[in-house]
């Protein structure tokens, strides 16, 4: 029977004698035994050398590997290149090689170079070595917002902003015009704001600091700014309006190219090491220790937290096992408490949503109302939006946390789930912020009003008051981290040092939590994200804001914050984070999208009050094209074009999802074919070493 | 001020050998001139002028803090240094290999045949129950509180091999070890 023929599996047991040792493969095996019999490396210098040169000749097409990437010495590496130096060459090949190596030493010099201009290439470097790779790639993901926000404000300073300021004040002779608002009525367009005048107490000015109104109104900041619809520069005109959408339009699919193309590695090995489940385990034992730890203290840290994660791995096998044995009474109480508690979650969200809503509603009708409140009530009033979302973002977490306990999931599903809420609740919370500033803005009773279509008496430029919205969420965002980091990190350091009270102590110095934080950024950008197209400067005040909390969160760190005994992988929170940060951009362009082909804009003010919605510049431009050039865009956008196109796109993605299913299939057949092969292996030797014993 | 004094070391080592170094290894040029540096400051003072063809003895290496709080520092020394002697001494070459293998720009080839060699305690080659055994105990820590349990181990080490062990023969051979470490996102 089978069972005769398969062979118990013996672990390298020692080699029945004669033909197993007379196996190609034990004879190479042995030759490297062989070579550590002297007492130093298992492996021997000349025997590798060979064996690469003749891998080398055999595949004649191979490409020959560049001395580095030999698995050798520095001594046996030279011993190799002078050996291959000294073959015969013909002059085209000595040409070809040394223009290589010449054309891989300017690159070199190239890299280096440009790695100097590297932002804080040191800083990160040095927090890698203390704390691991794990809160190394939340600071490196800081630093890719810098930059994006950085490039981001020089598009729209030099689309947007500089042309409208140079022409108003006709530098290089240029000149600008302002088409009349046809078809709108009269009350539509009337719009004062009020940039200070005369003598006015000091705060005022705090005040319009800090809530983007009075003098900072009517600056290049906000929306209301840009007037101007065409600026000529001696013979060439600038269709602002155009280019203020088109600005828009080209900073968010940057962002989203740029997204995508730094998740691009963390996507394949997300989606490989997804389906692969079975990989965990050599993933956390091969690749566990983070080489860059230098400091002792981290060290030990770094060692208990990989039996933690060893230990917890081992017992949520032995909980899975114990699932799959759970009678059916077990589930459906299970199943049931699930449900409820999901209701519960469904509840909290509710109440945050409609908390922000009346918070919102409350703050735009009393904020206008300045004449009977004193500064610090006023500055309440316009900030009560943010102190709302800020309160939510902070409590809903904490709930959920406390409520994901009694749902009984594996450990790792519980983290995933609890973080996937948090981040629903975080971006969610500016949706409904918009949406109750747009049911307020749009909200109208009168004919008059419909005949604007939007309240024009509030909100006579509405842009500027959703951008001035947008200009206090950062503001309070980033006051918000400072007054936390100042007033509670600090003193708790302090008390935990200083104090032996048991509580004390037992509560501890606070860990870096990771994830807490990158959806702290991930909020602020996606604010921007929104904002930017309603307030053009908005970048420049991010870029300055992630700069100054690179180094808040750098010095808290350091000084106040013990690390955290539960790792995070660098690798999946690499690709986590920038998944996160793709999910809030594309949530950013949904309101964008809205206010921008939907919502009537502004008759008062703005590039677009001749427009009756702010994409209609688009199609204005296109009517002014030759028609040839109309045709074909109407081609383009109509149906005839689309659904084949549509179409093609499935057929592809359907053929490369199928080749993927295939060469799996064939990766596992071929495990299949060499566990076999093994095994017949085995037993044919066994079979003649019985027949030669006989 | 690290450039100002690289500049200083600079002058001893000699520009061809630089660019030698940095043919045959994964590291730049300043990279290069540092771990010379670093590596003249392990010598005594008499000897730092051949830096270059000086052996530095094992106990020296190990204070260097990259490697002090490493679990695999003896087998870091034992795999890359080249000694006649099986003393595990490193010459600046071999220090040179070690930086090269750990550096951001080296394949991942090299890479995981140096951590094969590293892993495999023995020096037979494959990665056996022993040798996976004493890996896990290195990673979790020394001290008694700090191992596994024996039926943990038990049932961690049947899982690995489980994973990576194509050809069921109970060990982990390097074409296995580099198939399963070209998977981990973590490497």
């Amino acid at each position: 029977s089978l069972a005769e023929v398969f062979l118990p599996e013996e672990p390298g047991a020692a080699a029945p004698v004669g033909f197993l040792q007379q196996l190609p493969s034990y004879q190479s095996a042995l030759r490297r035994r062989n070579a550590s019999g002297g007492g130093t490396q298992g492996y021997s210098a000349e025997r590798r050398g060979a064996e690469a040169r003749r891998l080398e000749q055999e595949g004649g097409e191979l490409v020959a590997r560049p001395a580095r990437e030999h698995p050798l010495s520095i001594a046996e590496k030279r011993r190799d290149l002078q050996q291959a130096d000294t073959k015969y060459l013909s002059g085209w090949e000595q040409w070809k090689r040394t223009s290589n190596k010449s054309l891989k030493k300017v690159l070199n010099e190239v890299k280096e170079l440009s790695s100097y201009l590297e932002l804080w290439r040191h800083d990160i470097h040095s927090i890698e070595g203390k704390f691991g790779t794990g809160i190394q790639s939340y600071f490196s993901f800081l630093r890719f917002l810098v930059l994006l926000n950085f490039v981001m404000f020089i598009l729209m300073f030099s689309f947007v902003t500089f042309p409208s300021i140079i022409s108003k004040y006709g530098i290089f002779n240029s000149t600008f015009s302002k088409i009349p608002a046809q078809n709108t009525e009269p009350h539509c367009t009337v719009y004062t704001p009020s940039g200070n005048k005369g003598l006015v107490y000091f705060y005022t000015y705090l005040k319009d600091l800090l809530s983007g109104t009075g003098f900072l109104e009517v600056t290049s900041l906000f929306y209301g700014y840009y007037t101007i619809h065409t600026a000529w520069f001696s013979i060439l005109s600038y269709n602002l309006p155009l280019a203020y959408l088109l600005a828009t339009f080209f900073y968010l699919a940057l962002s989203f190219f740029w997204i995508i193309k730094r998740s691009v590695e963390g996507f394949k090995q997300n989606l490989v090491h997804d389906e692969d489940q079975f990989q965990s385990y050599c993933n956390k034992v091969f690749a566990g220790w983070d080489f860059c730890i230098t400091d002792p203290n981290a060290a030990r840290l770094k060692h208990r937290s990989l039996q933690y994660e060893l230990q917890t791995d081992l017992e949520e096998e032995r909980l899975k096992r114990k699932i799959a044995d759970r009678t059916v009474k077990e589930k459906l109480r299970i199943y049931s408490l699930r449900i409820f508690i999901n209701i519960i979650v469904i509840a909290v969200l509710s109440g945050c949503f409609y908390s922000i809503y009346r918070a919102t509603v409350f703050s735009q009708e009393n904020s206008s109302d300045i004449s009977n409140m004193n500064f610090q009530a006023n500055l309440l009033v316009q900030y009560l939006p943010s102190i709302v979302i800020t309160l939510a973002n902070f409590i809903a977490p904490q709930i959920f946390s406390f409520l994901i306990g009694f749902e009984d999931y594996s450990p790792a599903f519980e983290i995933r789930l609890t973080l996937m809420r948090c981040v629903f609740v975080r971006l969610a919370n500016i949706g409904v912020l918009l949406f109750s500033l747009w049911s307020q803005i749009s909200y109208c009773a009168t004919d008059e009003c419909k005949a604007c279509g939007y309240n024009y008496k509030l909100y006579p430029c509405w842009e500027t008051e959703v951008g001035q919205e947008m200009y206090k969420l950062t503001i309070f965002d980033f006051i918000i981290i400072l007054a936390v980091t100042l007033f509670v990190d600090f003193p708790r350091k302090l008390l935990v040092t200083h104090w032996s009270f048991k509580p004390v102590q037992w509560c501890g110095l606070q860990e870096f939590r990771i994830s807490d934080n990158v959806l702290e950024i991930i909020y602020g950008q996606t604010i921007c994200w929104i904002g930017t197209f309603f307030s053009p400067l908005l970048p420049a005040i991010a870029t300055i804001k992630y700069f100054i909390i690179f180094y808040i969160k750098k010095i808290s760190l350091i000084h106040t914050c013990k690390p955290s005994a539960r790792p995070i992988r660098a690798s999946s929170s690499n690709f986590f984070f920038l998944l996160v940060l793709l999910i809030g951009l594309v949530l950013a362009f949904i309101p964008l999208g809205i206010s921008i082909a939907h919502i009537p804009s502004s008759k008062a003010c703005g590039p677009f009050r001749s427009f009756n919605t702010s994409w209609e510049v688009v199609p204005y431009t296109i009517l002014g094209f030759p028609t040839g050039l109309q045709q074909v865009l109407y081609g383009i956008a109509s149906e005839a074009f689309a659904v084949p196109f549509f179409v093609v796109i499935c057929l592809i993605m359907f053929y490369f999802m199928a080749l993927a299913g295939a060469h799996k299939r064939v990766v596992e057949q071929l495990r299949e074919q060499l566990v076999l092969e093994s095994r017949d292996k085995l037993f044919l030797i066994r079979k003649i070493t019985e027949a030669q014993r006989h | 001020a690290a450039e100002a004094a690289m500049g200083g070391s600079a002058s001893v080592l000699p520009r061809e050998a630089l660019d030698e170094y940095q043919e045959l290894t994964f590291l730049s040029k300043q990279e290069i001139l540092l771990a010379y540096k670093r590596f003249s400051e392990l010598l005594p003072k008499e000897e730092r002028e051949n830096a270059c063809s000086t052996r530095v003895p094992k106990s020296r290496i190990l204070t260097l803090p990259e490697l002090r709080a490493n679990p695999f520092q003896h087998r870091i020394c034992h795999v890359f240094s080249t000694s006649d002697d099986g003393d595990d001494s490193m010459s600046f070459e071999d220090f040179l290999d070690m930086l090269s293998a750990f550096s951001d720009s080296a394949t991942s080839d090299i890479k995981s045949h140096y951590a094969f060699r590293i892993f495999d305690f023995d020096d037979d080659g494959t990665l056996d129950r022993k040798d996976l055994e004493k890996l896990v105990n290195c990673l979790t820590g020394q001290g008694e509180e700090s191992r596994l349990s024996s039926t943990e181990m038990e049932q961690l080490i049947q899982n690995i091999l489980e994973e990576s062990d194509i050809d069921k023969d109970g060990t982990i051979n390097i074409s296995e070890f580099q198939h399963v470490v070209s998977r981990s996102p973590d490497f």
